[in-house]
């Protein structure tokens, strides 16, 4: 219970922090923190607006989005404390809700007829299907390392106390960051603040939704944030801590994983949409590195 | 009879002719000469355009000459009479069919064998009222494989109204069409409707809202030619560093406009900022940020003096230090470079053979540039070094901007510690200026984008009979549709930003 709460509560601030942080590196001023909290209240008091072109599916999406990706927040555990719900091989469970979600979206993109959706949802479910095996090679490599196969068990039989775990910790942490950024459409895949129809993926995807609903997908991307910074945090934070100090350490994690997050894109320009496979098939690629390094630690292939 | 080449009329920028004395062939004669005129790579097409004249139409051709420095003139007639069909000369020198298009479009002459007759502004005065908007011929290609994406009129930034049609394969574009026509301004006629010549000047500052200068210093040479009125040598200065400010203040926010399509918002902030220093600087010297007001027919209510000299001085060092700063960093920026390398890259055999102008025509190493070509009174006392880019692409473009705006820093500091600001030597604007009759004057200048030109005709009585604009954006958007052949459709953004040509230029 407390890790739901915890990732909760982290959530509310993470957009805010990443906006934050770009607007000081830019010498911009942005208004709060919350300013998006404040817009996502905004968003709830108004009503959706439905293109006659769309049917059933374009207004279930974003609840079933909404809805897949809570539950899956209900799986990730924090340190000591366990997840709301466990059970062997959820993690498999756990990619797979948000890859429903996901799903939703793309056909509800399509739903709209409109081509630079279709443009969007296309792009979508290429960079999502790459990323898919940086995820199971990575959580797959920590499952044979620790022998359990669920996300609760996993994190809490995780000990880094030798070198050779280092990379693995190091790596693995490196993924995540990544794929969280893939994910949520961030760059150098995609970049939300450039609103140009043609070079959009999760932006463009969403140019129909309105009020209520737009609400849930923000809400959602704030999740999903919170949802890597609390799984990087378990390759940090370590049972054997007090719990304040596992809650603050949580939340230390989680701005700097934000901070983070503002830093990267303030830097950089976007990657050209070609190069974008490319490099994240890179991100299967350290996973795989993290793979072979279990397989040395476990014995599985001895080195002479 | 076959006109030789010595022979035909030619004039300087800036100044005016006898309509008589303009070179009459017939259009078999004009034809062959066109073709050997731009067989010469020193030759391009300044503007092509007709009018209806007695009992029948004008034709009027204005090639410029870079090597000796002036315009020449051609003309042919087509009497209403006859059958109403040319052969296309498109068809051998494709840089022309945008004019031959606007020609057919306005007065309902075909052009046999024109490669690519489309509809250019849907003028309304155009000759065929069923051609509109919406039965507009788009090139097509029918394909179960290939998908049609169009982008406009309505876009999601405060841009004007373009229709872009892009045909694609997955995300690769084959082929792009651009379709204007959207404003129906009739600007042209404007100019000939009003009878005030300060209507006229104000006008002339509305053509394109980013090329103030541009237009405004071209007008009112136009019509100075017209009316044989030498300005003062302050003056003419004076509008040549007007021109150079908004050449260094569009191009800055040109840079920091790529930055933001490629996400990159550093640059895009802090670009940004430094073109205000640049237009606040416009601001404080004429009271509008873009120039209006700056530029009068005849002389200047706003002349510049040493103590705004002493400020852009300043500016200029403050401007010039985080430029470069910020610069350094962007251009060097690894992720910079690889968005932008190799993007949307148009030779310089294409960008010839379409007559690309200005900055368009320079990032693929064609040395075309009025400032240098023909210089009016400033460029001649304080010569200018035109500069080109290589490769001619959207780094290329991004580039180019960035050397220019040095070489125009240069240029004004060059000017500021040679030439001595005095109100006392200019003169107030004079509206009353008196035409002289039958004539055609025409004047170009090197505006941020390119070339701009105007021609002005005026009949027996001293009236304007025709007024002719052909905005830099009307040569080069071609060049755009070329940039997309086998591009990303996502690298659509940052090919148009690195044109940024103009929609209003176009649909006069």
């Amino acid at each position: 219970m407390i890790s739901l709460l915890l990732i909760l509560i982290s959530s509310l601030f993470f957009v805010g922090i990443i906006v934050k942080t770009k607007a000081k590196i830019a010498a911009r001023k942005m208004p709060s923190v919350l300013q998006p909290v404040y817009d996502v209240v905004r968003l709830f008091k108004k009503g959706a607006v439905y293109s006659q072109t769309t049917s059933a599916i374009f207004k279930m999406a974003p609840l079933v989005y909404f809805a897949s990706v809570f539950l899956a927040v209900l799986f990730i555990p924090i340190g000591s404390q366990k997840a709301l719900l466990s059970f062997d091989g959820d993690f498999v469970f756990f990619a797979y809700l948000l890859g429903i979600g996901k799903f939703m979206m793309i056909i509800a993109a399509m739903d709209t007829g409109s081509g630079f959706e279709g443009m969007g949802a296309n792009r979508e479910a290429l960079y999502s299907m790459l990323v898919e095996p940086a995820f199971f090679i990575l959580v797959g490599s920590v499952a044979l390392f620790t022998n359990n196969v669920s996300f609760q068990d996993l994190f809490l039989h995780l000990k880094l106390d030798t070198n050779l775990y280092y990379i693995i910790g190091i790596a693995s942490i490196y993924v995540f960051v990544y794929i969280a950024m893939v994910e949520n459409s961030r760059m150098p895949v995609d970049d939300p603040k450039t609103h140009l129809e043609l070079t959009m993926v999760h932006e463009v995807m969403i140019l129909d939704n309105s009020g209520f609903d737009l609400a849930l997908i923000h809400i959602v991307t704030w999740l999903k944030f919170s949802i890597y910074g609390a799984l990087i945090s378990n390759f940090i934070i370590s049972n054997s801590w007090a719990i304040y100090w596992q809650i603050a350490a949580f939340f230390g994690i989680q701005l700097a994983f934000s901070l983070t997050v503002g830093i990267l894109e303030a830097f950089k320009a976007r990657n050209k949409m070609e190069k974008n496979p490319q490099w994240i098939i890179m991100l299967s690629a350290i996973s795989i590195v993290v793979f072979l390094t279990v397989l040395i630690i476990t014995e599985k292939i001895i080195l002479n | 009879m076959m006109i030789e080449l010595e022979n035909i009329s030619r004039i300087r920028n800036n100044q005016s002719i006898d309509l008589n004395k303009i070179t009459a062939l017939s259009y078999h004669a004009f034809f062959d000469l066109s073709i050997k005129l731009f067989e010469q790579e020193s030759k391009h097409c300044l503007t092509y355009f007709a009018y209806k004249k007695d009992k029948g139409l004008q034709f009027i051709m204005a090639v410029a000459d870079d090597e000796n420095h002036d315009i020449i003139l051609l003309s042919h007639f087509l009497k209403s009479s006859e059958k109403q069909e040319l052969k296309s000369l498109s068809e051998t020198i494709f840089a022309l069919h945008i004019f031959e298009s606007e020609i057919h479009e306005n007065f309902g002459v075909d052009f046999l064998n024109h490669p690519w007759l489309k509809p250019v502004r849907f003028a309304h005065n155009r000759a065929n009222k069923k051609s509109q908007i919406s039965n507009y011929p788009f090139y097509a290609i029918q394909s179960e494989e290939l998908h049609e994406v169009g982008v406009g009129p309505i876009h999601a930034g405060i841009i004007e109204p373009g229709h872009f049609r892009f045909i694609c394969n997955g995300e690769n574009v084959l082929h792009l069409e651009i379709q204007f026509g959207w404003q129906h301004r009739g600007v042209e006629q404007l100019f000939l409707d009003k009878k005030h010549n300060l209507q006229r000047n104000i006008l002339a500052e509305n053509i394109a809202g980013d090329t103030v200068i541009g237009h405004t210093s071209t007008f009112v040479q136009t019509m100075e030619a017209l009316a044989d009125k030498q300005v003062s040598e302050q003056t003419q200065i004076e509008r040549a560093l007007a021109l150079e400010l908004e050449r260094i203040a569009i191009h800055t926010g040109d840079i920091g406009a790529l930055c933001t399509d490629a996400a990159y918002h550093l640059g895009s902030n802090v670009f940004a900022i430094l073109r205000t220093l640049i237009i606040n600087f416009t601001q404080f010297w004429c009271g509008n940020r873009f120039g209006k007001s700056l530029i009068r027919l005849g002389g200047t209510h706003l002349p510049f003096t040493e103590e705004f000299k002493k400020e852009l001085l300043e500016v200029l060092l403050k401007f010039e230090k985080q430029f470069n700063e910020m610069a350094y960093v962007t251009y060097h920026l690894p992720s910079i470079q690889n968005r932008f390398d190799f993007v949307g890259t148009v030779s310089q055999k294409q960008a010839r053979l379409i007559g690309t102008v200005g900055v368009s025509a320079r990032m693929s190493q064609i040395e075309r540039d009025i400032r240098v070509s023909h210089p009016n009174f400033a460029y001649q006392k304080y010569p200018y070094k035109t500069i080109t880019a290589e490769k001619g692409d959207v780094f290329a473009r991004f580039l180019l901007k960035k050397k220019e705006i040095a070489r125009s820093i240069a240029w004004i500091r060059n000017l500021m510690d040679n030439y001595q600001f005095e109100a006392s030597k200019t003169e107030k604007p004079n509206y009353n200026l008196t035409l002289q009759t039958n004539k055609l004057a025409i004047s170009i200048n090197e505006a941020w984008r390119g070339e701009v030109c105007h021609c002005a005709i005026t009949n027996e009585e001293g009236n304007l009979e025709h007024y002719k604009i052909t905005d830099p954006s009307l040569h080069n958007w071609k060049a755009l549709e070329l940039s997309l052949r086998n591009v990303e459709i996502s690298d659509f953004p940052i090919n148009n930003k690195s044109y940024n040509l103009s929609y209003c230029g176009h649909d006069l």
